[in-house]
């Protein structure tokens, strides 16, 4: 949920003080992370949302030099779940911001799991969304990973609204509800047994606008899907589905090529891009001033399916 | 850094019934921060007949199933001036325990009456035990500021009457419990009244509940004075002449430091200067309390996560204390049992030594009693097994404020508000 005001209200005396502060909660909790685990790891995908967490950590831990570049390295490694569907300009872009920074990252391939037949797919070109969670909880346990970073914010979905910035994860990668922590001051609970972990989510405070406000006043680099550009798309229910090799049109379905940029970006069976202009951040920004569809409601179909969706996918240790 | 324009966190305390959730579904509906697909989501649900706005707020399948929210949940809503929080608690008693939870950490409260639940033409009106019991603890738990909401206006025939005589007795009980109400506002969340739109009637000429909030201050720790840190983590960077200096990262919980300050370390005592203060970016002149800042030393001193790092001679160490705690276990609590404690960035290990009172859930009358229960505040005398320097939660928020944890379970057990170190 964002605030929506009109463009003339907002950018001309655009206040970003609160951004401020925001940044300096997220960087508070990358260090506690730091501090208190063992083997963390921050999750990257390439999406905004973790490319945001990712310029955060580096001013929690590197030193930026007259040239105005971060030095050093991060205390961690960077993890991400490789579905095998997503978008090949993401992981090239994941690929090269990585080896930019000269950071370690691991890699979790949902193909190692389905070959290993701890996932089973329905049919070839069933969503991977779902089966995500095999995969980061295999890459946890071989990793022996005790915390992830993760760039999940409150305003994302309603079984969102009540995670702690620190949630427990029991040692199946399981999220309980009945059992997650009260959260007082910034006293965080981080004990757990060995096989245990937590999630750590920085940015929980923060909405889609602040986002996109923080990308474009640090020049965050993004993959060029969040702007504007041409693509090939069909228009099913409401939605621009991309044609894809793995979401090709079915019979009798016409292809048209539209000005699209992606609102989130994620398995390439169930992300859908919306019409837009918007060149750079700021366009972004102006056009989600007056966006009237949520981020997930346009654009993922599996969010469509149900509300609980996202609730039973966090219980079964999907995020 | 401006101070003053972080997002205010502010909880909402009311029942189920109190209209508290149609109240915040209003703020957000009418502060656009509901999209359009949550909207018809809504329509859909409500089959023909209007909106149920308190729909937007509630999460969890089980809560969903039963009609009520338990937990609290956190929702997002700007306007042109102001990035808003809302903390949203259960306001039952069995829930006190998130009431505490979304106390810790708010800026303000605003505590939801429900007129048509009140004998409004008696004399004197008689407030619900709910609606002193949320105030009583907005007030013990130090949330700086208690705002009254007095809903469902629209529902009674003479509403500039009834809100008067309402407010009037809010006024009067504020007055005999010591709590100092920041404003009292009529609304009707329903139908949108006075939450963010002006009232235009001849009964009321104040400020909409919005407007109110607006105004109100976020919660700020003394910038002036003596400094006080606790070391959150400490990094070894390469300067470049081969040297690894450490730096000392944490949030500074009171006062001020810049380079060329003497400074303490709590607990070993060591003394130092102040040779450089960093924050993410680079060196700076100085930092103020709420900022995260990395202190380099003139002197290579053993300091770890959960010292502090301090004005000279100002810390004092404390192994006993008198204490608020609010019980948040299902299990009570154990006199005598050893906890772990965490108090800043360390955890130490202490134990009850005694219950001077519990509280009375639904007075918060001070009775005896031999033990804690689940969802029970009382005065108790804590018993550490290593110093601590604390302060009075009433002076500093980080200094005087404790959570406890089971050493079993790993649950968070309680809430500790330091009163004074005996």
């Amino acid at each position: 949920m964002n605030a929506r005001t009109s463009i003339e209200q907002l950018l001309p005396s655009l206040d970003q003080t609160h951004l401020d502060h925001l940044e300096e909660e997220a960087i508070f909790i990358l260090r506690e992370v730091a501090a208190t685990f063992e083997r963390p790891a921050l999750l990257f995908s390439g999406g905004k949302d973790s490319c945001v967490v990712l310029r955060l950590a580096e001013k929690a831990f590197k030193q930026r030099n007259a040239q105005g570049h971060y030095e050093g390295k991060l205390p961690f490694p960077l993890l991400h779940v490789d579905t095998g569907h997503n978008f090949p300009e993401v992981i090239a872009f994941r690929d090269r911001r990585v080896a930019e920074m000269g950071e370690r990252l691991v890699v979790g391939h949902l193909d190692d799991s389905i070959a290993r037949g701890t996932v089973r797919l329905a049919h070839e070109l069933e969503s991977r969304n779902g089966h995500q969670t095999v995969a980061l909880l295999e890459a946890i346990e071989e990793h022996r990973f005790d915390a992830l970073i993760g760039g999940a914010r409150r305003d994302e979905e309603k079984a969102r609204a009540k995670e702690r910035i620190f949630s427990h994860r029991d040692g199946f990668g399981q999220w309980q509800p009945k059992e997650q922590r009260p959260e007082l001051w910034t006293l965080f609970n981080t004990r757990h047994r060995p096989g245990e972990h937590f999630r750590a989510f920085p940015i929980s405070n923060w909405t889609e606008l602040d986002v996109w406000l923080y990308i474009a006043r640090e020049n965050i680099p993004l993959p060029g899907l969040y702007y504007a550009h041409a693509r090939e798309v069909i228009r099913r229910k409401g939605l621009l589905v991309p044609v894809t090799d793995v979401t090709p049109p079915q019979a009798g379905e016409a292809v048209e090529t539209a000005t699209v940029r992606f609102r989130t970006v994620g398995d390439m069976t169930c992300t859908c891009p919306v019409e837009s202009v918007a060149a750079n951040a700021v366009d972004v920004v102006a056009e989600t001033l007056t966006v009237t569809v949520s981020e997930r409601g346009a654009t993922r179909m599996d969010d469509r399916t149900s509300d609980a969706s996202m609730e039973r996918r966090k219980k079964e240790g999907y995020f | 850094m401006a101070s003053n324009h972080r997002a205010l966190r502010f909880l909402t305390a009311g029942s189920v019934d109190d209209g508290k959730s149609t109240l915040i579904g209003r703020l957000l509906y009418d502060s656009q921060a509901i999209l359009a697909d949550q909207i018809d989501a809504l329509e859909r649900r409500a089959a023909g007949a209007p909106i149920d706005l308190s729909l937007l707020t509630d999460g969890l399948e089980a809560e969903r199933e039963q009609g009520i929210t338990i937990d609290v949940a956190f929702r997002y809503f700007a306007t042109r001036s102001r990035k808003f929080i809302i903390a949203d608690a259960p306001g039952h008693e069995q829930y006190t325990r998130n009431m505490v939870t979304a106390a810790a950490g708010s800026d303000a409260a605003v505590v939801l009456v429900d007129v048509t639940k009140l004998e409004w033409r008696a004399r004197p009106v008689a407030l619900l035990p709910q609606t002193r019991r949320h105030a009583l603890l907005a007030q013990l738990l130090r949330v700086p500021s208690i705002v009254f909401a007095i809903n469902k206006l629209d529902a009674v025939d003479d509403p500039g009457s009834a809100f008067a005589a309402v407010r009037e007795a809010l006024e009067a009980f504020a007055a005999e419990a010591g709590i100092e109400a920041t404003a009292i506002v009529p609304v009707s969340a329903l139908r949108g009244d006075n939450v963010t739109r002006s009232l235009d009637v001849p009964w009321y000429g104040g400020p909409s509940l919005l407007q109110v909030l607006e105004g109100l201050p976020a919660a700020l720790e003394r910038r002036d004075g003596l400094l006080a840190l606790p070391v959150q983590y400490v990094a070894r960077p390469h300067d470049g002449t081969g040297h690894a200096s450490r730096v000392f990262w944490g949030r500074i919980a009171q006062g001020a430091v810049k380079a060329g300050d003497p400074v303490q370390v709590f607990p070993s005592n060591e003394r130092a200067t102040v040779v450089e203060v960093r924050r993410a970016g680079g060196t700076v002149d100085g930092s103020v309390a709420g900022e995260s800042v990395g202190l380099v030393l003139d002197r290579q001193l053993d300091v770890s996560r959960g010292d502090w790092i301090a004005a000279p001679d100002t810390l004092r160490a404390t192994q006993r204390f008198c204490a608020t705690l609010a019980w948040l276990d299902n299990e009570s609590a154990t006199i005598g049992r050893k906890y772990l404690l965490r108090h800043g960035n360390r955890w130490v290990q202490g134990r009850i030594a005694s219950i001077e009172h519990v509280l009375d859930i639904h007075t918060l009358v001070p009775g005896d009693a031999h033990q804690l229960a689940t969802n029970e505040i009382g005065r108790v005398t804590i018993e550490l097994q290593q110093p601590l320097p604390l302060q009075r939660y009433a002076d500093n928020r980080v200094g005087g404020a404790l959570i406890v944890v089971d050493p079993a379970s790993h649950r968070t057990s309680g809430a500790l508000l330091v009163e004074q170190a005996t």
